[in-house]
């Protein structure tokens, strides 16, 4: 088992064994998407309240949750890559960044679409809404750093921290917008509250949290594959690869 | 000669920085008139109105405050990293984090502390009360210091940069938004009579924080960017 993780560290056995993973994970994807969509879409029954619109939270929540997780999983791959200097795991960190900002983007999207027919507009100061459009921030600051930097493993490293001091702050942001929030204006939505929800919205729900975690596994994977061969291209294995292809 | 202990060191590094800051005064005072300068827009661009201004005049002076710092943050690390002292630190024997500590100091004294001083000026103009503007000198000796604490850690990531400034308030602003928030609702809460204990024992709370954290960040932050 050790013996397994020491091998995946390294970066040509990580091409070689992430090669033979993305098709399975794709399939996985793929297939809890499709009975995520077809329970959330057919089988759910409409919200007495909300009429059928609420069906795109099978979408935002689980973007949403994502973004956070990602995030976390960004953090502490930098925190190890700064810790034990292993390369794979800052390639890691900052193939996670791209995604999460695109999984935040869709949660905002996807909350604004749902606001414009219950709320009336396209954007509330929303405690939720605007946390992840701080945190949406957070991860452009984290892209936009490791672009600045030339070297780069120099800009992983600094990425890495910068997601780590992230990772301190997002709860601190967290807590001090849904104080302002509810400061500002009363609580004017009725939440998704997780213990009301109907068992049959729950099942889509989760099979669409699932999906997109499969999603995000086979889409950093590609990224790294990509990272990888362009941080080793001086390397012998890498040289020996694209002869094969040739 | 004898070496000198840790805090001699960390005293002769304060000395100096606010030496030099002395010795260019004219540079001290742009971020402040920037700070004045901003707010003064605010009435311009949107009205005169007294009892307008009072309602957002907290949030006004604590957004111009957070641009004066941003704006005055680069200053911490440009001039030793152009001149290579920054890299005689680095190879100091002191703990780098401490060192940071005394470097921030200065900053906050050249910057934040000025801050200070002109607020009073701007909560005439913007219509503030007694009770609000005390609070505001308050929130603003506990906040200006987060603030030059977390940007020094921006500062250190971007130090080596070309295009730094830019990424700078990227990575920084987003990080100011609790600071922001307690804050100006802490004046805003004064200002219309309601106790404001619990802003300032958070404010404090974030200082806190940001100072047992941020030095060891900015060291870290500061032997990447230099290696």
């Amino acid at each position: 088992m050790l013996r397994f993780f020491h091998q995946l560290a390294s970066p040509k056995h990580f091409y070689r064994i992430s090669g033979k993973w993305i098709p399975w994970l794709g399939a996985a994807c793929l297939a809890f998407m499709l009975a995520g969509l077809y329970q959330g879409l057919l089988v759910a029954p409409t919200d007495y309240q909300q009429g059928d619109s609420y069906r795109i939270m099978f979408v935002h929540v689980p973007a949403a949750w994502m973004s956070l997780f990602i995030y976390m999983v960004m953090a502490i791959a930098g925190g190890i890559g700064l810790v034990w200097r292993i390369k794979l795991a800052e390639i890691m960190a900052i193939s996670s960044a791209h995604v999460g900002a695109s999984f935040t983007f869709l949660a905002l999207i996807t909350g604004s679409i749902w606001g414009k027919p219950m709320w009336g507009s396209w954007w509330v100061w929303d405690a939720r809404l605007t946390s992840e459009l701080i945190l949406l921030f957070l991860y452009l600051g984290v892209i936009a750093l490791y672009n600045a930097v030339e070297d780069r493993r120099t800009a992983a490293r600094a990425t890495s921290i910068l997601a780590l001091v992230g990772v301190v702050n997002i709860p601190i942001i967290h807590y001090s917008v849904e104080w302002w929030n509810t400061l500002h204006q009363g609580p004017t939505v009725t939440k998704f509250d997780a213990p009301s929800i109907d068992f049959r919205m729950l099942i889509p729900l989760l099979l669409m949290a699932i999906a997109f975690k499969l999603f995000y596994a086979v889409v950093v994977l590609l990224r790294a594959r990509v990272e990888v061969l362009q941080r080793e291209r001086n390397t012998s294995w890498v040289k020996a690869l694209v002869a094969e292809h040739e | 000669m004898k070496p000198a202990t840790l805090p001699q060191a960390f005293s002769i590094l304060l000395r100096r920085d606010l030496t030099l800051a002395y010795r260019r005064r004219s540079e001290m005072i742009n971020p402040l008139l920037f700070f004045v300068l901003v707010t003064a827009l605010f009435p311009l661009g949107i009205s005169a109105d007294p009892a307008l201004l009072r309602e957002i005049g907290p949030g006004i002076i604590w957004v111009a405050a957070l641009l004066a710092s941003l704006l005055s943050l680069e200053t911490v690390f440009r001039s030793d990293f152009d001149d290579g002292s920054l890299e005689q630190l680095l190879l100091s024997p002191h703990p780098l984090s401490v060192l940071m500590i005394a470097k921030v100091l200065a900053h906050w004294l050249i910057t934040g502390l000025p801050l200070l001083i002109v607020a009073p000026l701007l909560g005439v103009l913007l219509n503030l009360s007694t009770a609000a503007m005390k609070t505001l000198l308050l929130t603003l000796a506990l906040g200006t210091p987060v603030l030059s604490l977390i940007g020094a850690i921006g500062v250190a990531l971007t130090v080596g940069l070309r295009k730094g400034g830019t990424i700078l308030s990227l990575l920084v602003l987003p990080l100011y938004v609790p600071v922001l928030i307690f804050a100006a609702s802490a004046v805003a809460n004064s200002d219309a009579g309601l106790p404001v204990s619990a802003h300032l024992s958070l404010l404090a709370a974030l200082l806190v924080l940001a100072i047992s954290l941020s030095p060891a960040a900015t060291a870290a932050s500061l032997r990447i960017s230099m290696s």
